[in-house]
């Protein structure tokens, strides 16, 4: 790929503050430097609180910096960046529209006529696997279902950056599974970059290039890890009895737990002078 | 009744089949069975209560000059259907408070849902005149009518704007709760899709606010009602606010009972309708669970 080609993200010493409920500023996460190739896959994990979820936020431009600068293809970002598709931590798909209206969103937005948009929804969802359930109503779906209807949402705008928020943790480890295989394949017919965000340490280095550790927050970039496991993964599920594999993740593992037990005991420090005020 | 309950929970004690077609019909039967009795004790309350009030009104318990009696109520009714009132015949009488009435939600309804929606998604219209909106909401709307007949006369424009102001309260705040309670998931997952502004009005923000503009919509339908009646009370050439305030100045109670009657039946008849649109706007809700429990059996 050339420099020029686009998707990729830039994050430079950023700094995120927001100001709490009771007017305290508060930092979600504190200088921050990460790239991400155009086409590379990067996963990013780190206990729950830390701002991963920010980071994204960020880098899609729904939220601007409070200090430091974010690029994306070498652009800084001022609005909401151009190519960006998300996958959001809790449901997003507007619950009075019915499957494909909810796909068909993206290309009616930018313009395409409807009965365009809804025959591209409708391509879409049969790549995910959804055909027959064009005209069903969100709610009428099981959560995994719920889930390749965002993913079809977020694909069907040809992103060169996908953004994903724990997409896939609030459902079963079988369905997970098949879930992540699907997203490799989709993922290496287009090659978009793609931040993912994850609690399941597993997934992250089945998935990935790169692994980033961000720290108990604030966050910030602990570590970052290549990944070389060759590609095409294959089944997420056998990957992972890997040698390779199981020499990465003792080694992000490491990296990990003290943060999640730094996070956790913080956590019981901050309940206890709750509960003590 | 409690024969009727015994019968009704026989089919399925007694059947020992699992066949899932006839548990499927018991239940259906079951349910039928339990609204007929329930229609039929309501029938059989509302005929002892008037059964009660017609005696009373006959033996002298209860003085029909000042409550009438179900009778007399019925015969006033068809006096007015037949022969008309002192200013037009009855029917013309409907028609006028529901012109109003229908006039008034309208452009409530309209004004409110606008400005709603208008203020709830910019919030510096909404600083700017919040103080204003709760000045003019804390005072006595009824008296208002007063103010408005002096303004606009005897004629259909005061009581339009009557019942209009009462039902532009109710579906401004309600609309305006509803768009700023959107949730900022949406917005922010349209956003990304590449919606502008407008595209997110339109396609995140009324649509969830619909669910609140509508739950107001029954209490505005009834509002609208109020205000043509109240209007007409205050002043008026016609209408069904007339013909109380006329039958009220001459004692005749059957009167006022007849003409309270009238509204409650075409209050409901509105109702029912606003029913209807609630369903077919809201289709894509889950069905609330008594709704399932009838659906699904
Ligand atoms: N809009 C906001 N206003 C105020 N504080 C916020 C806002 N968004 C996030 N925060 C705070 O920033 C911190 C980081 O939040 P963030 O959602 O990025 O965490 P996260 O790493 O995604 O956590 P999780 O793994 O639980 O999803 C949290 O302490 C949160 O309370
Ligand atoms: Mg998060």
């Amino acid at each position: 790929m050339t420099s020029s080609a686009s998707g990729g993200v830039k994050l430079i010493g950023v700094t995120k503050r927001f100001v709490t409920p009771t007017g305290a500023a508060m930092t979600a996460i504190r200088d921050i430097n990460l790239t991400v190739e155009p086409g590379q896959f990067v996963t990013i994990v780190g206990p729950t609180g830390c701002g991963k979820s920010t980071t994204l936020t960020l880098a899609s431009g729904l939220e601007l910096p409070s200090a430091g600068s974010v690029l994306v293809n070498e652009q800084p970002v001022t609005g909401i960046t151009k190519g960006a598709s998300f996958v959001f931590q809790t449901d997003a798909l507007m619950p009075w529209k019915s499957v494909e209206a909810n796909v068909a969103l993206g290309p009616m937005f930018r313009g395409t006529r409807k009965a365009e948009a809804l025959r591209l929804a409708r391509d879409w969802l049969a790549t995910v696997g959804l055909s027959g359930f064009e005209k069903h109503y969100p709610h009428q779906l099981s959560g995994g279902m719920r889930k390749r209807v965002s993913l079809a949402a977020a694909l069907i705008n040809e992103p060169t950056m996908l953004m994903m928020d724990e997409p896939f943790s609030a459902l079963d480890v079988q369905t997970r599974a098949i879930m992540s295989n699907e997203l490799l394949a989709l993922w290496e017919k287009s090659r978009p970059s793609v931040m993912f965000v994850t609690h399941d340490l597993e997934e992250a280095i089945a998935l990935a290039d790169k692994v980033v550790v961000i720290t108990a927050g604030p966050g910030t970039v602990k570590a970052t890890y290549d990944i070389d496991l060759p590609r095409p993964r294959g089944a997420v599920q056998e990957i992972r009895f890997d040698k390779r594999f199981l020499e990465l993740y003792q080694q992000i593992w490491e990296s990990l737990r003290e943060e999640v037990e730094r996070a956790y005991i913080r956590q019981i420090e901050s309940n206890r002078q709750r509960g003590a005020a | 009744m409690t024969i009727e309950a015994n019968a009704a929970a026989t089919p399925l004690a007694t059947t020992p089949s699992t066949d899932e077609q006839t548990i499927a019909r018991a239940a259906r039967e079951r349910i039928q069975r339990r609204r007929f009795a329930v229609r039929a004790t309501q029938l059989a309350v509302a005929v002892l209560l008037l059964g009660l009030w017609q005696v009373g009104a006959i033996v002298g318990f209860i003085d029909p000059f000042f409550f009438g009696s179900p009778l007399g109520i019925v015969q006033r009714l068809a006096d007015w259907f037949v022969n008309g009132t002192a200013y037009g015949s009855f029917w013309e009488q409907l028609w006028i408070t529901l012109e109003e009435s229908l006039l008034g939600f309208v452009f409530g309804v309209g004004s409110g849902v606008i400005f709603g929606i208008l203020l709830g998604e910019v919030p510096f219209l909404a600083d700017v005149f919040s103080p204003y909106i709760k000045i003019i909401n804390a005072l006595p709307r009824i008296v208002l009518g007063s103010i408005f007949v002096i303004w606009l006369g005897l004629g259909l424009p005061s009581k339009v704007l009557l019942a209009a102001v009462l039902v532009f309260f109710v579906v401004f705040f309600n609309a305006f709760q509803g768009v700023r309670s959107v949730d900022r998931n949406l917005v922010s997952n349209a956003r990304i899709l590449g919606a502008s502004r407008l595209q997110v009005v339109q396609h995140v923000v009324i649509p969830s606010a619909m669910t609140w503009i509508i739950a107001s919509l029954h209490v505005a339908l009834g509002f609208s009602i109020i205000g043509a009646i109240v209007g007409e009370f205050l002043g008026s050439q016609g209408g069904l606010g007339l013909v109380i305030a006329t039958a009220q100045n001459t004692f005749d109670s059957n009167g006022v009972f007849g003409a309270m009657l009238v509204i409650g039946v075409v209050a409901l008849g509105a109702e029912a309708l606003m029913t209807q649109l609630e369903h077919r706007l809201l289709a894509w809700r889950p069905k609330s669970p008594s709704e399932n429990s009838i659906a699904g059996i």
